[in-house]
């Protein structure tokens, strides 16, 4: 106890040090003068007096520097001393200064950024309760969304049988961007509504901060619609109004009641559709009705505790294996992960790539500014010298030059940390980038504790060679050859050579792995999407609930054509569900087989579905290899037609010209009239393989649907135009977000 | 000079502190130069006491917690800082007095054995 105080007391006293010392020169002078009085009364002289009392006092230097010791801590004073040398150093220096502080900061800032960045990915751990015990349960092994997902049925019957899983519980990942349309507010506005099961929330243990969460009845088919909003947009719409649960909102139409809003901290598709953006929640009934659209659910999983994930597998197989060939039920081949593995596994390698580069750029700014110190320090040998002379070790001095150098990378380390901050905020706004997390990238402890760290361990590693190097003469050596300055030894040369070496070896490393990354971006950029990109507009344009007939919808979409047609500008115009580099739509898959041939089970060919109008294959520039594309004649009364890629027809006849033979789909016989080039649909690394366009007027099953304008004006001049010819049709489409296409 | 004769004792580590404790109990609060004053005149002279290094002492058991100080006027006008003991101190000085106790009986019975052999 008394020990703690002193210890406070001890660090206090270095830092009230000039007070302190007054305090004592008073006392002591009290002491003096009391001491003479008494001596005078004793009958001394005055003057023998005095200098009996001065000498019965002892020294007062001695008694101050007793005082010191007992009261501070003689080891930081003589730190600090070197520390206020140190700074002292740096501003005559001030050239090398600034350059060292410059290189340093670059290093920490690029570090400490990708640390960063890799916190949020793969260290920290994700914004759930006890998230460890969260796993992906996908369907397959396939990279392919559509085969992840998983049937109601299939759900229900794990969920009941496992005894691995605390919770089971999904969201449909079919959801498409703006599905939604709000109308009633002051602007009518797309909005997109993720669909997730009565649980979800709970499950990842997400508590609404207004209102609650689903209820079982809310949950059933056909129940009246409830919808819980996310954070941004109850503070967007809503003005964060206290008391939005309970009132209605108008979606598609109908009337629809908040029940609850979520957290700010919760950010759906930072975790699971990364670049996208999410402003409700619906709930999504495990019912017979939606067992019938087939594989829907994107599954997660609560582990029980102390349950492992190959446990799990092991008893999911086992499950699977039970249910499987049930009435009308799909492929379940449950595939069970970490979510955090599911969620940013796949940036694990580009991280490590990424922050080995950093690690490298970092060495090589040691190695740099080591060889700077050392430089200087050759021209310091006789300082150092003359302080081995007047008695200091070689610890003492080494500690001096480390001192120093923790100064510079201290420094350096601050701007570095500046940096940092704005590279952090850089990253974390990056929009529309498939990064999940990212939002989550913010600087705070962890970063700073990472930025300390690079900073003490550069100021050692760089001051640790000049600081041995020049403490490690004899000084009547130093003294002696560093009469006019610098003689290298040759020791000293052999240091600074190794070190050149080192760093031009790390330089060429870096170069060399900056131009192979370069290469791979430029053929990124260079790929050949299969359509074209420039001076094309998109708009969503989904047919509102007063269309409810197939007829009644495809003379909304000619009425939409013929107008837009008619905007001064426009070259050509389509319809299409399924945008390239859009979202999830392009990854609806069914299969498609050669008409009269058997498959076996699971065996049929799959293909990406593309329900387009006759004016999207010219309107995009997809190339035609054979046949023809659609024409205004392939209608709902004509013969239905297919238009297949080229990795589709060869999967089908590997040997045949596709053009006129028949293919299957969906019960049904589809006569092949063209095939196109691949189009890039999802990424631009990414080819797509197998697709297949089918006439929206011959196939109503579309779920959104985009116009695609191309237009001999730039799009910013043609927005207005299109805007006021669409309006004409349906007032409350909300034509403001026209998209571009590249 | 007085450092050369033989018959003064140098202090032991930690005993200057447990004498100011002792005195300060017993004198009530007292300036440093009073303070030294006394462990002399108790002493009987036979401490040599280096005065300055009473203050080292002092900021130490101050530290501590074991003493307080306070700028106050001494019995001729003039400003001084008196020390007294705290109720910790006093505590600390029964506990240190124990000790000493002890170990002074234990040297007194080891230096009291007889000489091998008689």
């Amino acid at each position: 106890m008394s020990a703690v105080r002193r210890a406070i007391a001890r660090v206090a006293a270095v830092f009230r040090r000039a007070d302190l010392d007054r305090d004592l020169d008073d006392e002591l002078a009290t002491h003096v003068e009391l001491a003479t009085e008494e001596n005078l009364q004793r009958g001394m002289t005055a003057a023998d007096a005095r200098r009996a009392a001065v000498a019965s006092l002892g020294s007062p230097i001695a008694a101050r520097e007793q005082h010191r010791e007992s009261r501070g801590l003689p080891g930081l004073d003589s730190i600090l001393q070197d520390l206020r040398y140190g700074i002292r150093g740096m501003r005559r220096d001030a050239g090398l200064t600034a350059f060292a502080v410059l290189i340093i900061g670059l290093g920490v800032g690029a570090s400490s950024t990708v640390f960063n960045v890799f916190n949020a990915l793969l260290l920290r751990p994700l914004p759930f309760t006890d998230s460890t015990r969260l796993a992906w349960i996908a369907n397959g092994e396939l990279e392919n969304l559509s085969a992840q997902t998983v049937q109601v049925d299939n759900l229900l019957d794990f969920r009941r049988q496992s005894q691995s899983f605390a919770a089971v519980e999904g969201y449909s990942p079919f959801y498409g961007q703006g599905d939604v349309r709000l109308t009633g507010a002051d602007q009518p506005e797309r909005l997109t509504a993720v669909p997730v099961t009565e649980r979800f929330f709970p499950l990842l243990g997400i508590e609404p901060v207004l209102g609650r969460v689903f209820t079982a009845e809310e949950s059933l088919w056909n129940a009246p619609p409830t919808a819980i909003l996310s954070h941004r947009f109850w503070v967007r719409c809503f003005a964060a109004a206290p008391d939005v649960v309970g009132t209605a909102m108008v979606l598609d139409g109908a009337p629809v009641t908040v029940v609850g809003v979520l957290p700010e901290s919760f950010d759906f598709t930072a975790v699971f559709a990364p670049g996208t953006g999410a402003d409700l929640f619906v709930p999504y009934p495990l019912s017979p009705e939606t067992n019938r659209r087939g594989n829907t659910l994107a599954l997660l999983g609560r582990l029980n505790p102390g349950v492992r994930v190959d446990e799990a597998q092991v008893e999911a197989d086992l499950i699977a294996e039970r249910i499987r060939g049930a009435e009308r039920r799909n492929e379940f081949r449950p595939t069970i992960a970490p979510l955090r593995e599911r969620v940013s596994g796949e940036f694990r390698r580009a991280l490590l790539v990424l922050a080995g580069a950093v690690g490298f750029l970092m060495l090589l700014v040691c190695a740099n500014l080591s060889n700077l110190l050392l430089a200087r320090a050759s021209g310091r040998h006789r300082e150092m010298a003359i302080r081995a002379a007047l008695g200091a070790g070689r610890p003492r001095l080494v500690r001096q030059m480390l001192i120093e150098s923790l100064c510079l990378s201290s420094v350096g380390a601050a701007v570095g940390l500046a940096l940092a901050v704005g590279g952090t905020r850089l990253v974390a706004g990056i929009e529309g980038m498939s990064v999940p997390l990212l939002q989550a990238v913010r600087v705070d402890l962890d970063v700073l504790g990472f930025c300390l760290l690079v900073a003490v361990a550069t100021g050692i590693v760089v001051g640790l060679a000049p600081a041995l190097q020049t403490s490690a003469l004899a000084p009547h050596l130093a003294l002696k050859q560093g009469g006019r300055g610098a003689v290298g030894g040759s020791g000293r040369d052999w240091m600074r050579r190794s070190l050149v070496v080192c760093e031009v070896a790390l330089a060429c490393l870096l170069v060399t792995g900056a131009a192979l990354f370069g290469r791979s971006l430029v053929r990124v950029l260079e790929v050949d999407l299969g359509f074209r990109t420039d001076d094309i507009l998109a708009l969503r344009i989904d047919p509102g609930r007063e269309y409810s007939t197939h007829a009644q919808r495809t003379a909304y979409f000619d009425q939409i054509l013929d107008r837009v047609r008619a905007v001064p500008g426009v070259e050509a115009v389509g319809l299409t569900d399924a945008l390239p580099l859009g979202d999830n739509y392009g990854w609806r898959l069914w299969n498609v087989g050669v008409a009269g041939r058997a498959y076996d089970r699971g065996q049929k060919p799959l293909a990406l579905v593309r329900i387009v109008d006759d004016g999207y294959i010219p309107a995009m520039r997809i190339t035609v290899d054979a046949g023809r594309t659609f024409s205004a004649n392939d209608t709902s009364e004509s013969e239905p037609v297919i238009i297949v890629n080229e990795p589709l027809a060869r999967r089908l006849w590997p040997e045949a010209d596709p053009v006129g033979r028949r293919v299957e789909i969906m019960g049904r016989e589809r006569r092949v009239v063209g095939v196109v080039r691949e189009v890039r649909y999802f990424a631009l690394e990414q080819a797509s393989g197998p697709e297949m366009y089918l006439p929206i007027r011959q196939i109503p099953d579309y779920s959104s649907v985009d116009l695609v304008v191309s237009a001999s004006l730039p799009p910013a001049a043609m927005a207005p135009g299109l805007r006021a010819a669409l309006a004409e049709i349906d007032p409350t489409l909300p034509a403001a977000d026209f998209r571009t296409m590249r | 000079m007085t450092k050369t004769k033989p018959a003064r004792l140098d202090l032991l580590q930690g005993t200057l502190d447990l004498m100011v404790l002792q005195t300060l109990r017993s004198m009530g609060p007292l300036h440093g130069y009073g303070i030294a004053r006394r462990i002399e005149q108790v002493s009987g002279h036979q401490v040599m006491l280096n005065q300055g290094t009473i203050y080292a002492s002092l900021v130490r058991l101050q530290q501590r917690g074991w003493i307080s100080a306070r700028w106050g006027t001494s019995s001729n006008n003039r400003k001084a800082k008196f020390y007294s003991i705290t109720a910790r101190g006093s505590k600390q000085l029964a506990a240190e007095i124990a000790d000493w106790q002890r170990l002074a009986d234990l040297m007194g019975r080891v230096v009291a054995l007889p000489e091998e052999g008689s």
